[in-house]
């Protein structure tokens, strides 16, 4: 094999190579991608159990119940049109309280509650996630 | 008066950047000998920068609220290493350390660098001039960090908590350090593109530049995670957060450009493809930097919000990236074909690590893109998160452990399977002797984890081997130093594995003096009390740990309030044994009056950065190793 050739196979093969990575890495994301939703776009998309997904919202006034465990928290997030009952057990952000934002990770259970494994509140203004600035803004706006 | 002699050096070293540039492009046209000009005026624009640097610390210290990144940023209650980190815990202070680190590595190119030829090192110089000035320009123009504020406010509205640790100390600085380094690497590509000159002798050169970056780079990341994994109180050492992944991807190139400038340096082989990474890897911490300072993140990273930045800095990445893409596209050409090489050999390992690097690249620059192209083109919001970087990953990362095996037992240009297969019997035989009783002990394993121990036993074994029947006192520094940092990344592997396959949680609310089992351990509630920091209060739990019954330890977790500015954190208490870490998280008061309690027992998880240390200990044994023994060719040089 001469140089040349050994050249073209190289570059032959890092083409391949990457070409194989983003076909890889773009099946991975059809599959893993977490979606934003917010209540009512859950409800119209209905999403199927088990899909990871993110939902934004407001918490309802008076949905937020602690289980006797003390460590499950039930609520319920709006965004003015449809509602989510949610279940979460872990510690609750500090700034988590009703009729205030949050964004809940997790996937809806088959019974049609949704099973939140992280929860990120609203924070305070100047460390607020954009991407969560965002969505409070849309639902703060829907609710007046 | 100090903020305006900062402003003032800034400008100054931005005027001799331009100098710098000047210089080395008439320097290029072949007017005289410019070397010796443009090497003062390096050093002078790092030393005006660093000027400039040192007197925003002095702000911070002295708490000068009018100026408004100090009263933005400052408190007079902090304690004084958080006035003092908290200089780069904000936008415009750690884009001057950006720039003054830009600024020093062209300073110790142009001061140090006296194997590359002249000309190729004149264009180096002058490319990194380039760099800075974009940087020097976005310093001036949109990030201001001496902007007065008229009237001075009576306090300053402090830090983010989160970021009040000694971790700020140390972790920007060395991530910096480790990012910024790397523009050497970028500067010596264009430089030797522009006076065609990429060979052995070029690699030599930038070898050790590129090693140094690459050390840091892997401290920075460590101490990052580290710092993370304790502060957050998540118990997670890793989120694949998009921030995490900007500092992982210029790792992931820095790590490929390494290896493959060995392979130029010693066989002078893959000339055009190791010009390329070293392009590649500081366009990644580019992409880093616009990802993490425009604000596009979600994060504690990205302190402000502001578009104009963001577009600044992509005007920036995109004139950079693109005109040194350019220049290659227009050069390789003209680069020699390099030396050839039998597929069976330590080149052809090492080229099966580059494509698979370069791979585990592709992966995380899409999962980390994806979101920001989707959402502008589509609207659609969305997160990529673990399973995907793990789905897409992970197996790869495994053919590159074994590839990481196999490599260092291939001799150069040609070598037998054969011999390969003899060599690796050990290996091979304590990972199928992990497999057998990683299966036995824990049957119900996940298939990552499983392998991923395997893989960390064949290959910590076969990390060692290239030491097998060697003279150890004889051994090269540098064989050490790969030695060292393939076992590191074994034992990291394993720490990940044992962490993710092995971790006890429990989650429960407890009365006090009730005690909790997790993992082996019996933890005890004994008291909660209020106390009183600096510039927070909290509520601490005090908790008994004990492994057998007999002996007992003290944690005690916290729950602070900061009022500067209003913010509540969760400081976890950690208690590290020789076999793993007690994690312990106190929550919520509930109205019945018990504690929620979140406790973690996880086994070896400490391998992780140990591991990670043990590959920037690695990096710097090769690092002393390649420069002493290039000492000592140039002394024998002299007397020969």
């Amino acid at each position: 094999m001469k140089a040349k050739h050994q050249r073209l196979v190289l570059i032959l093969l890092a083409f391949a190579a990457m070409i194989g990575a983003v076909l890889l890495a773009m099946s991975a994301l059809k599959d893993q991608a977490a979606y934003f939703y917010t209540p009512a776009d859950a409800v119209r998309a209905r999403i199927e159990p088990g899909r990871a997904v993110r939902l934004g919202g407001m918490v309802a006034d008076k949905s937020i119940i602690r289980d006797p465990d003390g460590v499950t928290t039930r609520f319920v997030v709006t965004d003015g049109q449809e509602t989510v009952a949610v279940r979460f057990k872990g510690i609750t952000p500090d700034l988590f309280k009703e009729n205030s934002g949050v964004v809940a990770d997790g996937a809806f259970a088959p019974d049609g509650a949704f099973i939140a494994t992280n929860i990120l509140a609203k924070h305070d203004e100047r460390y607020m996630p954009p991407q969560v600035a965002g969505e409070m803004h849309e639902t703060k706006s829907l609710e007046r | 008066m100090i903020a305006e002699a900062g402003l003032a050096a800034l400008w100054l070293a931005a005027a001799l950047a331009a100098l710098q540039l000047f210089l080395g492009a008439s320097g290029l046209r072949g007017r005289g000998d410019m070397l010796a000009a443009v090497r003062p005026v390096a050093v002078a624009q790092a030393a005006l920068t660093m000027l400039a640097f040192i007197l925003l610390i002095v702000l911070f210290l002295r708490v000068d609220l009018s100026v408004a990144l100090v009263a933005a940023n400052d408190h007079s209650a902090k304690p004084w290493l958080y006035k003092f980190a908290g200089t780069w815990g904000n936008h415009e202070g750690s884009m001057l350390m950006w720039v003054t680190i830009l600024a020093v590595a062209g300073a110790g190119v142009a001061l140090l660098e006296r194997r590359l030829e002249q000309r190729t090192l004149i264009a180096t110089l002058a490319a990194q001039a380039l760099i800075s000035l974009g940087f020097y320009a976005f310093l001036l123009f949109a990030s201001n960090p001496f902007a007065r504020l008229d009237p001075a406010p009576a306090e300053g509205q402090g830090l983010n908590p989160l970021l009040q640790d000694p971790g700020l100390a140390f972790h920007p600085p060395t991530l910096y350090l480790g990012y910024v380094g790397l523009s050497v690497a970028f500067s010596f590509a264009v430089g030797a593109l522009v006076t065609r000159d990429v060979g052995p002798a070029f690699a030599r050169a930038m070898r050790p530049w590129v090693l140094a970056a690459w050390i840091m780079l892997t401290l920075g990341i460590t101490a990052g995670s580290y710092w993370a994994y304790y502060e957050l109180g998540w118990g997670g050492w890793w989120f694949w957060d998009p921030v995490e992944n900007a500092s992982l991807m210029p790792w992931l190139a820095a790590t490929a450009l390494l290896h493959s400038v060995t392979v130029l340096a010693t066989r002078d082989g893959l000339r055009a493809w190791t010009v390329m990474l070293a392009v590649v890897a500081f366009s990644m911490s580019m992409v880093g930097t616009f990802l993490v300072r425009s604000g596009i993140l979600t994060s504690v990273h990205a302190f402000a919000v502001d578009p104009r930045r963001g577009s600044f800095i992509l005007v920036l990445l995109a004139l950079y990236i693109g005109g040194a893409l350019a220049l290659f596209a227009a050069r390789v050409g003209t680069v020699r074909e390099g030396s050839r090489f039998d597929p069976v050999s330590r080149e052809g390992a090492l080229v099966v690590n580059n494509l698979l690097l370069s791979a585990i690249l592709g992966i995380v620059l899409v999962g980390t893109l994806y979101p920001l192209i989707a959402e502008s083109l589509t609207g659609e919001k969305l997160s990529v998160g673990a399973p995907y970087f793990n789905a897409a990953a992970g197996p790869i990362a495994l053919a590159l452990m074994a590839a990481m095996a196999l490599g260092p037992l291939l001799r150069w240009g040609r070598d037998q399977l054969r011999a390969l297969a003899r060599r690796l019997a050990l290996p091979l035989l304590l990972a199928a002797a992990a497999l057998l009783a990683t299966i036995l002990i824990a049957p119900g394993i996940d298939i990552l984890p499983l392998l991923g121990l395997v893989f960390a036993a064949g290959v910590g074994a076969a990390s060692l081997a290239p030491l097998w029947k060697r003279n150890l006192r004889r051994t090269p520094l540098f064989t050490w130093g790969m030695v060292i940092a393939h076992l590191g990344v074994a034992v990291s592997v394993a720490g990940m594995a044992s962490e993710s396959a092995f971790t006890k949680e429990t989650l429960v609310s407890v009365r006090l003096g009730e005690m909790v089992a997790v993992g082996g351990w019996g933890v005890r509630l004994e008291k909660v009390e209020p106390i009183a920091g600096p510039n927070w209060t909290a509520v601490q739990g005090t908790l008994t740990a004990t492994p057998d019954g007999v002996s007992s330890y003290t944690l005690t977790p916290q729950a602070r309030a900061f009022w500067a500015p209003p913010t509540e954190t969760n400081e976890s208490a950690i208690l590290s044994r020789w076999n793993g870490q007690l994690y312990t998280v106190l929550g919520h008061k509930t109205e019945d009056g018990r504690w929620q309690l979140r406790l973690w027992w996880k086994p070896f998880v400490t391998l992780i950065w140990a591991g990670g240390a043990l590959i920037a200990l690695g990096g710097a044994l090769a690092l002393i190793g390649r420069l002493r023994r290039e000492h000592r060719a140039a002394v024998r040089e002299v007397w020969a």
